[in-house]
């Protein structure tokens, strides 16, 4: 401690330097007792050494240089990222919490128990003392983050995030934010502390909202906290604090914070960008601890992916996306920082056999759920003393997301929408702000420009090549209808008169009528859906490169386009004829130019985790409309 | 010769020391190359999650103890989730054991579980543990909240010792269930379910056992204490070789120590009800007849000497009366409103029994 208190003094002090050049004069007196057979007496040379002594021990603790530089780098670190940390108010003046930009053009984090409480548009206090507009962007109200969008400025000072998975017990780590709206300049407040345990699982508080996976620490996380950045000792972003455990000496720190893990929030936060009330995910299997500690399967739900993949009543769970499980709140773990729809391996263990499978997670909550007005986090704050012989009260103590000072009564007053911003803000149902969702959906779509020779071409497809398997096939795809051949002998067909859409051929899921959607998408474009929503990013297939999704509805035939997160070209598509069934999945594995036209080249049908075949296109004949 | 013989011992001496110091440095250095969170990779094994009575009310059902030996013997405090006949110890891999109070010592607030296991990693009390003092940095491992369940490791929190002074429980303030020597920690170590836990060096060195919550009723404030080993080592050790006899609580030693040889009554003095810890020596009401009425003594007067000894509550005062022979003179003085009076009686004979 006293080593934080001393002054940067840079080396030893003036008392130090002056006992250690008697050291050397003594040091010197000894050398030359050696040769001339000694001069200098014995009591100089324990003064010597005593000195010697003296002054190693107070230069040990005066400079010793690494504290001073870890000092320094702590101090220029806070000093780095503090101008990323965000006080965020409501416009209505009521209530706030913390936030940290991610990007230079004003993406910011933060807690969706902040926000909601916030209305649609806030506003936004950086160090630099000055007050920002914001407008919300996206909401998880299950895993408790916000990400909204500050104004006004492309070079925001904008944090790095870290790779949480990398946090470990003990590390330092710093809280910034503004506890008990201290900051009237906004500028942040910092604690530190160290990391008291990771991927710790925090369960529902009374309401949707789940932590799961994240960091404790004991650094200081109060009311107001919320939303704030938790950054490790180098400046990187590993969390978002979000919660406390409270009990019974009132809405203060009582030394364990927990932070929402970086790594969780990267898998959600496309998601977010583009709008949407994202939704956590289910196996849509129970699981129970077993006698021997391991993780088996309860019950699995008919209508689940991971029933189609084969996971049955009485399967150990070995792993699950990677990671082993060894206990249901490792499970819960894992799963929580999935959003719905991602598709993760499991292993799986039955009579001593390991196997292993692709599951796509199903959706946790129905979208009238999500949309709920959250309970909880907005009503009034807890008072420290619990009314006496309230029969309800829980006994076990429930962390609580420490809200910040939200007036009691619920959320504040919706202030009026600043006029410069206020084309910003789209509302449409089931997202939470729809304008950024088209954003991205604009900014997918681009991605398949490489088809733009294509558009005109609305008339009759008829596509001819061999399969991998040396078989030859003939689609054609007419506004009548939709056909296939494959060898001699095998013929499909798909009226196209409002008639069902099948699963033809059989067991491709629909391969038809997800040609056909490719036809409609890359001609007459997003309009020819009822519906379009981009809906985040995901690794695709589970293991391939990370992929934006676009979802379109036409009838009951839904469709998931992904794109390449960075070069943005098409890599497939999924056509499901349903809910809760395979959907017929089609992968480009190459395009080819046929008479100065793009279109699909190779591509691999798969059903379930079957694949039906590999395409190559040899003649392609794309009509017009008549 | 001499100055020569001189020189070489000098010589050696100085050798000697350069070594010492070349050592105390190495030392140093050996102590910074651990890492803390090589300290807990070392400290967290040894700390296990209790689960017991308890889930009532403001009564949690879980706690933290510690490892002392390879065989299972698990340190903790006394506490009501130790109520039932077993409970469920888990140990930092997410191993369940049953563990059965094999001893308690309630004075130090102690009770030693043991659970059937081999090979335990645990902190070995043979091992002199250190005094710190106020500064030292230090890390509390414990199962605070229940955060840990399972295979998680228990949760860490650190600071450094703020104080090293001397708990006294005192009805009233602080309802302590442990007095004597303790360090105070700066940070807030003492939450729901952390007491059983550890309180180490940062090289991870055992230093006590992390007390229950307590709060101070007047200031409201809540004290984070650590009983030192030192205070529990005789005990743990007593209770696992099966060597324990129970000490004798305060009221024992009450009972038997001070004599009560004679009490206010004896002179006709009523006192107000001993209520609380330090009851002022106010008195209640004064029998007609009796010495004290004689000698002049009123309700409502306070009693602030008996002879020369200051009695600063009813106890006090009770323990001057009761060392009284028969036939001595007692002298009180009294403060009646501004007044402070003296008056003195005689004790009365009596036949006191031996």
């Amino acid at each position: 401690m006293m080593l934080f208190a001393l002054p940067h003094t840079r080396g030893p002090c003036f008392v130090c330097r002056w006992l250690c050049q008697c050291l050397y004069w003594n040091v010197g007196n000894v050398r030359m007792d050696r040769e001339d057979t000694g001069r200098a007496s014995g009591t100089q040379m324990i003064l010597g050494l005593c000195v010697f002594l003296l002054s190693t021990t107070s230069t040990v603790i005066a400079a010793d240089q690494s504290v001073l530089d870890a000092e320094q780098a702590r101090v220029a670190m806070i000093e780095r990222v503090a101008p990323s940390v965000v006080a965020i108010f409501a416009s209505s003046g009521n209530g706030g919490g913390s936030g940290v930009l991610i990007t230079p053009d004003g993406y910011a984090l933060s807690n969706y128990h902040v926000t909601s409480g916030s209305g649609t548009f806030m506003k936004c206090g950086l160090k630099d003392g000055k007050l920002y507009d914001a407008v919300i962007v996206g909401i998880d109200p299950t895993g408790d983050v916000a990400l909204i969008k500050m104004l006004g400025r492309d070079d925001f000072p904008a944090a790095t995030m870290g790779d949480s998975d990398t946090v470990q017990t003990g590390d330092w780590v710093f809280a910034m934010g503004n506890p008990f709206l201290l900051a009237t300049d906004f500028s942040p407040t910092v604690t530190a502390g160290i990391v008291s345990g990771v991927r710790r699982y925090q369960y529902p508080a009374g309401t949707i909202l789940e932590y799961t996976d994240c960091i404790q620490t004991d650094a200081s996380i109060n009311p107001g906290n919320s939303g704030g950045p938790l950054f490790n000792a180098t400046g990187q972003l590993v969390g978002i604090n979000g919660r406390g455990s409270f009990e019974k000496r009132g809405r203060v720190n009582v030394g364990a914070g927990y932070a929402i893990s970086i790594n969780q929030i990267k898998h959600f936060l496309d998601g977010l960008r583009g709008g949407r009330i994202v939704d956590h995910a289910t196996l849509g299997a129970l699981v129970r601890t077993g006698n021997d500690r391991e993780v088996m399967v309860d019950e699995v739900l008919e209508q689940s992916s991971a029933y189609r993949r084969g996971l049955r009543e009485g399967d150990e769970i070995v792993s699950f996306a990677g990671r082993p499980i060894g206990s249901v709140n490792q499970y819960k773990n894992v799963l929580g920082i999935y959003p719905d729809g991602w598709t993760v391996p499991l292993v799986y263990r039955r009579e001593g056999k390991r196997s292993e499978m692709l599951v796509e997670l199903r959706s946790l909550h129905r979208a009238s759920e999500l949309q709920a007005k959250p309970k909880g986090p907005e009503g009034p704050r807890p008072r420290p003393q619990q009314p006496p012989g309230d029969p309800k009260k829980k006994p076990e103590p429930k962390p609580q997301p420490d809200d910040a000072p939200h007036p009691p009564g619920g959320p504040a007053e919706e202030a009026k929408a600043p006029e410069q911003w206020k084309h910003l803000f789209e509302e449409k149902a089931g997202f939470a702000n729809y304008y950024f969702n088209q954003l991205e959906q604009k900014r997918v779509l681009a991605g398949l420009s490489e088809f733009t020779s294509l558009s005109a071409l609305t008339g009759r497809w008829k596509f001819a090549g061999q399969t991998a398997d040396n078989r030859a096939f003939v689609v054609t795809l007419a506004d009548a209808g939709l056909g296939m051949t494959i060898g001699k002998d095998l013929v499909f067909f798909q009226p196209l008169d409002n008639s069902e859409p099948q699963d033809e051929p059989p067991n491709t899921g629909g391969l038809l009528i997800a040609l056909h959607h490719f036809k409609q998408m890359v001609t007459t474009g997003p309009s020819s859906f009822s519906v379009v929503s981009y809906v985040g990013s995901q690794p695709l297939d589970g293991r391939g490169p990370t992929v934006d999704v676009l979802a379109t509805q036409a009838g009951i035939v839904q469709t998931r386009w992904y794109c390449h997160r960075q070069e943005g070209r098409l890599l497939g598509w999924d056509s499901s004829l349903g809910n809760d069934v395979d959907p017929c999945s089609v992968r480009i594995d190459s395009t080819a130019e046929f008479d100065g036209r793009r279109c699909l080249g190779t591509w691999t049908v798969r059903y379930g985790d079957q694949t039906f075949g590999t395409f190559h296109n040899a003649v392609i004949e794309l009509q017009a409309a008549k | 010769m001499v100055a020569l013989k001189d020189t070489a011992r000098m010589n050696r001496l100085l050798r000697t020391m350069l070594c010492g110091l070349l050592l105390i440095t190495v030392t140093v250095v050996e102590c910074r190359a651990q890492s803390t969170s090589e300290t807990i990779a070392t400290v967290s094994p040894k700390v296990v999650k209790i689960f017991g009575a308890g889930g009532r009310k403001n009564l949690y059902a879980y706690g933290s103890g510690f490892v002392v030996s390879a065989e299972g013997h698990i340190v903790t405090v006394w506490s009501h989730i130790l109520d039932g006949d077993s409970v469920t110890v888990v140990l930092h891999d997410g191993r369940r054991y049953e563990g059965r109070v094999v001893g308690a010592e309630p004075t130090l607030d102690l009770a030693v579980l043991k659970i059937d296991a081999e090979g335990l990693p645990f902190f070995d009390l043979s091992i002199p543990t250190p005094t710190v003092g106020p500064g030292v940095r230090v890390l509390a491992f414990s199962n605070v909240f229940k955060v840990a369940t399972g295979d998680e490791p228990v949760s860490v929190v650190h600071g450094v010792i703020a104080a090293q002074t001397t708990l006294s429980a005192r009805r009233g303030v602080f309802d302590a269930p442990y007095s004597g020597p303790v360090y105070i920690v700066d940070a807030i170590t003492n939450n729901s379910g952390a007491a059983g836990g550890v309180l180490t060096t940062r090289t991870g060195q055992l230093l006590g056992m992390l007390g229950k919550e307590l709060k101070n009723n007047t200031t409201h404030t809540w004290l984070n204490y650590v009983v030192p080993i030192s205070q529990l080592q005789t005990a743990i050790t007593e209770i696992q070789t099966g060597k324990f006899a129970p000490r004798k609580t305060q009221d024992d030693e009450e009972k038997t120590a001070a004599p009560r040889r004679y009490s206010p009554r004896d002179f006709g003095i009523v006192m107000v009800p001993d209520v609380v810890t330090k009851t002022p020596a106010y008195v209640d009401r004064v029998i007609p007849g009796s010495a004290a009425a004689e000698a002049g003594v009123m309700p409502d007067d306070l009693i602030l000497f008996v002879g020369e000894h200051l009695v600063a509550s009813y106890r006090a005062l009770r323990d001057e009366f009761g060392v009284l022979e028969s036939g001595d003179r007692v002298k009180v003085v009294v403060r009646r409103g501004d007044q402070l009076l003296t008056f003195e009686f005689t004790a009365p004979r009596k036949n006191i029994e031996p």
